[in-house]
């Protein structure tokens, strides 16, 4: 059972870092606008225009 | 006098010296106007950022106040192509936001707690049927200890408060049996724990905190979500005001920025924005949005006139007042917080079904203790067997299973126009038998049109529209919208009080008052048939017309009545209009019960006297007058266009030009409270099945835990029907004494 001595840990470790990362993400306002950040995705703007993205061969 | 626009009011200090504000904007849909709106704004000097929220139609934003103003940049809006309205989060707007934000904390830790420790259960659950060592056990649930009871005291804060709440005003609601089940779990885990037992129940508490959260948190969000709407259209009736900033220069503002003592000009043609007195000039007014009274008032200095009314003839300046001794205004507000009173004796489903269940759960679980003790197994397992049926009759599906059909029903009412404004408005729709109507603005639409267009050749009524457009008298505009006129006639003009004459092809043509052109017979022959009417007469050399100009009903008013009279709900109209004009729409929608010329208490008591025959109703107003009587209703709703006053006692409010919002309310009202009683039968069903075996002493962790998620599920899946289409169907028969 000594695995336990850092499995524990460790798992609760990964449950805090999800709940530090969802209240970082929060308080970030990251859920103030759902709707408008599926939109947003679309926006190409901010890519670089096709012709300077180099082809994949094939 | 040049009119200068001033927004200061709406802008707000931001970081770095920079000026924020926040806009409502008509018509972002898509990634395309997101973009358009954020590189135009940012690309005006000055402006330091613009940030689109697409789901609450909104835009911030920040601007170095040097080198812009808010002024420049809804001019530059307006550009961009969008109307934007500036506005200012409310203050029950931000305390809602941020009440939801921390159950959306609180939702956060409770998830977190409740899957690390179901971790640890579900091992010490298959452990104890193979081969855990007591050590290990301990040791896991030392740990759930370590994790739950920080974790519940945090997140289950929103219950333990309003519990708090309720016992120190010396009620029951929901939320002490669950607070208390919920920390007699964790305290009766902890002496577990440490005398080496074979069952803890910190997954069950915490599990608990947790699905009763999502159901909080939804149902905030929704309201949340309700409220924002409301105030983007607040902000989009832009109502403003002219005022004078000294004798001679005016500026025109938005109307919160007045207070009362400032001086407002209102031109004819204008509604009045504000409460007030008269201090100069002479006009007739039209309150019929404010009285019902369809026809206009003659007023001079020293009268009082009432914001949403309209000034037809001539320029006066107003006094801002706040409600005095006397005034309608006054006279409405009293009424209101009499009626007010009268309503808070409403107990709310989920209060009731708290009081009857909390007493009956807290003495079972003590004749359970009493009875083990008498049966002799020892104080210390009897009360572990009584803390269990408490935890076992915790009301998680209980408390489930108002709110989850609340959130989908007001969805569904969301989704037909309809904005919510109290919470519990849902289950008093379902119990009203009487649909009460106000006449004017509700049953008709609030801006009048053409009666009788269909008497009269097209071409005259045309030119009657052309005619219109040179005048701003309230008539005038409305026969030019509704033909839909866009071509001034040359050369024609007004003479005030009379009409607007022009020459056209060499012919005289004519627009105004019927007398000044010797057709008062026509008229009255045409007033006979429409009682209602304000009527204005069109010539053109020999061809002449009356038209009469008045409130149409909106446009599916008939069918809205029929089906609500198919329903088999009784249907009346209170008016504040004279008698004949409410004759004449209660004729048209053959609704036999009228009555007109009531004033704001006769309203009230109509409404009474149907209470005091065992009848409950629904009231549907939407002018100043309507106000007591919406909030002494057992339920009330008022179109958008609605006077502030009664729009804040309304519990809902309805958008569009159509009247069916009302009975798609009843019908969604009706099925949300049949799917309440539903689930709080669902949950008194599980209760019948898992209290026995509580009671016998043989509920585990485990059971605890599937009985309480799987009864939870169900009854939010049983919610989820409230959203599908509802058919209006018979009103409730019982009635609440």
């Amino acid at each position: 059972m000594n695995v336990l001595v850092y499995l524990v840990p460790l798992a609760l470790g990964l449950g805090l870092a999800g709940l530090g990362a969802f209240l970082w993400s929060m308080r970030n306002g990251q859920y103030e606008d759902l709707e408008g950040a599926a939109h947003r995705v679309l926006d190409d703007e901010d890519l670089p225009r096709s012709s300077d993205v180099p082809k994949t061969p094939g | 006098m040049a009119e200068v626009r001033d927004f200061s009011i709406f802008v707000r200090p931001a970081e770095g010296g920079k000026s924020a504000m926040d806009l409502a904007v008509e018509g972002i849909h898509c990634a395309a106007c997101m973009r358009a709106i954020e590189k135009g704004l940012s690309n005006e000097p000055g402006v330091a950022g613009a940030r689109v929220n697409l789901a609450n139609r909104r835009v911030t934003v920040e601007w170095d106040p040097v080198r812009s103003s808010a002024e420049r940049i809804l001019d530059r809006m307006d550009q961009i192509g969008f109307k934007a309205y500036p506005f200012s989060v409310g203050r029950a707007e931000s305390a809602e936001k941020a009440e939801e934000k921390r159950l959306l904390i609180c939702l956060a830790v409770a998830g977190f707690a409740a899957m690390n420790i179901m971790l640890l259960s579900v091992s010490v659950w298959a452990g104890n049927i193979s081969d855990i060592t007591p050590e290990t056990r301990d040791f896991f649930h030392w740990l759930s200890a370590l994790i739950a009871l920080p974790a519940a005291t945090y997140a289950g804060r929103p219950f333990f408060e309003s519990a708090g709440r309720a016992l120190r005003a010396r009620a029951v609601n929901m939320d002490v049996p669950i607070s208390l089940g919920v920390i007699l779990a964790l305290g009766m885990s902890v002496v577990e724990t440490l005398n080496h037992a074979e069952h803890a129940y910190f997954d069950s508490a915490i599990m608990l905190l947790f699905f009763l959260l999502v159901g909080r948190y939804l149902d905030r969000a929704m309201r949340r979500r309700t409220r924002a709407v409301a105030t983007n259209l607040a902000a989009l009736k832009a109502e403003t005001a002219v005022k004078f900033v000294s004798e001679t220069e005016i500026r025109t503002l938005p109307v919160n920025a007045l207070v009362p003592g400032d001086l407002v000009l209102v031109r004819p043609g204008e509604r009045i924005s504000v409460d007030g007195v008269i201090i100069d000039g002479r006009s007739e007014i039209d309150s019929s949005l404010v009285t019902g009274e369809t026809r206009p008032a003659a007023v001079a200095t020293g009268a009082n006139v009432y914001a949403g009314t309209l000034n037809l003839t001539g320029t006066i300046r107003v006094r801002v007042s706040a409600a005095e001794e006397g005034t309608l205004l006054a006279e409405v507000q009293a009424l209101l917080d009499k009626a007010t009173e009268n309503r808070s004796a409403y107990v709310q489903l989920a209060d009731r079904a708290a009081r009857l269940y909390a007493p009956v759960v807290h003495v079972t679980a003590l004749v359970t203790f009493l009875g083990w003790l008498a049966y002799g197994i020892g104080w210390h397992d009897a009360l572990i067997i009584a803390i269990t049926v408490l935890i076992i009759t915790c009301p998680c599906a209980l408390g489930l299973a108002i709110p989850a059909v609340q959130v989908v029903a007001s969805g569904a009412l969301f989704k037909n126009r309809i904005l919510l404004n109290a919470g519990d408005a849902l289950e008093r729709f379902a119990v009203v038998d009487t649909v009460a109507f106000d006449k004017t603005g509700t049953l008709t639409q609030p801006v009048a049109s053409l009666m009788n267009a269909e008497d009269i050749e097209p071409g005259l009524i045309a030119l009657a529209g052309r005619l219109a457009l040179t005048s701003r008298h309230p008539l005038a505009t409305g026969i030019a919208k509704a033909v839909g006129a866009m071509e001034p006639v040359p050369g024609a003009s007004e003479e005030p009080g009379i009409g607007v004459t022009a020459e056209i092809d060499g012919q005289k043509a004519f627009l105004g008052k019927p007398e000044a052109v010797g057709m008062a017979f026509e008229a009255g022959a045409v007033l006979l048939a429409r009682p209602s009417a304000s009527l204005i007469a069109v010539t053109w050399g020999d061809r002449k017309a009356i038209i009469a100009i008045g409130q149409r009903l909106r446009p599916d008013a008939k069918e809205a009545i029929q089906a609500l009279k198919a329903a088999g709900y009784r249907l009346m109209i209170l008016s504040g209009d004279h008698e004949a004009a409410v004759r004449e729409v209660a004729e048209t929608l053959e609704i036999e019960t009228y009555a007109g010329g009531l004033k704001p208490q006769d309203k009230i008591a109509r409404l009474e006297a149907l209470r005091a025959e065992g009848h409950l109703a629904l009231m549907v107003g939407d002018g100043l007058n309507d106000a007591p009587a919406l909030a002494a209703a057992h339920v009330s709703m008022s179109p958008i266009e609605a006077t502030h006053v009664a729009q804040a006692e309304a519990d809902a409010v309805f958008i569009g030009d159509r009247l069916s919002p009302v009975a798609t309310s009843l019908a969604i009202g009706r099925k949300a409270h049949r799917i309440m009683v539903e689930n709080l039968w669902l949950a008194v069903i599980y209760n019948f099945i898992a209290v026995p075996l509580a009671i016998a002493g043989w509920v585990t962790p485990l059971i605890a835990a599937l009985a309480m998620s799987g009864s939870s599920i169900l009854v939010t899946l049983n919610a989820l029907r409230a959203g599908r289409k509802a058919s209006v169907g018979k009103p409730a028969t019982e009635s609440l004494s």
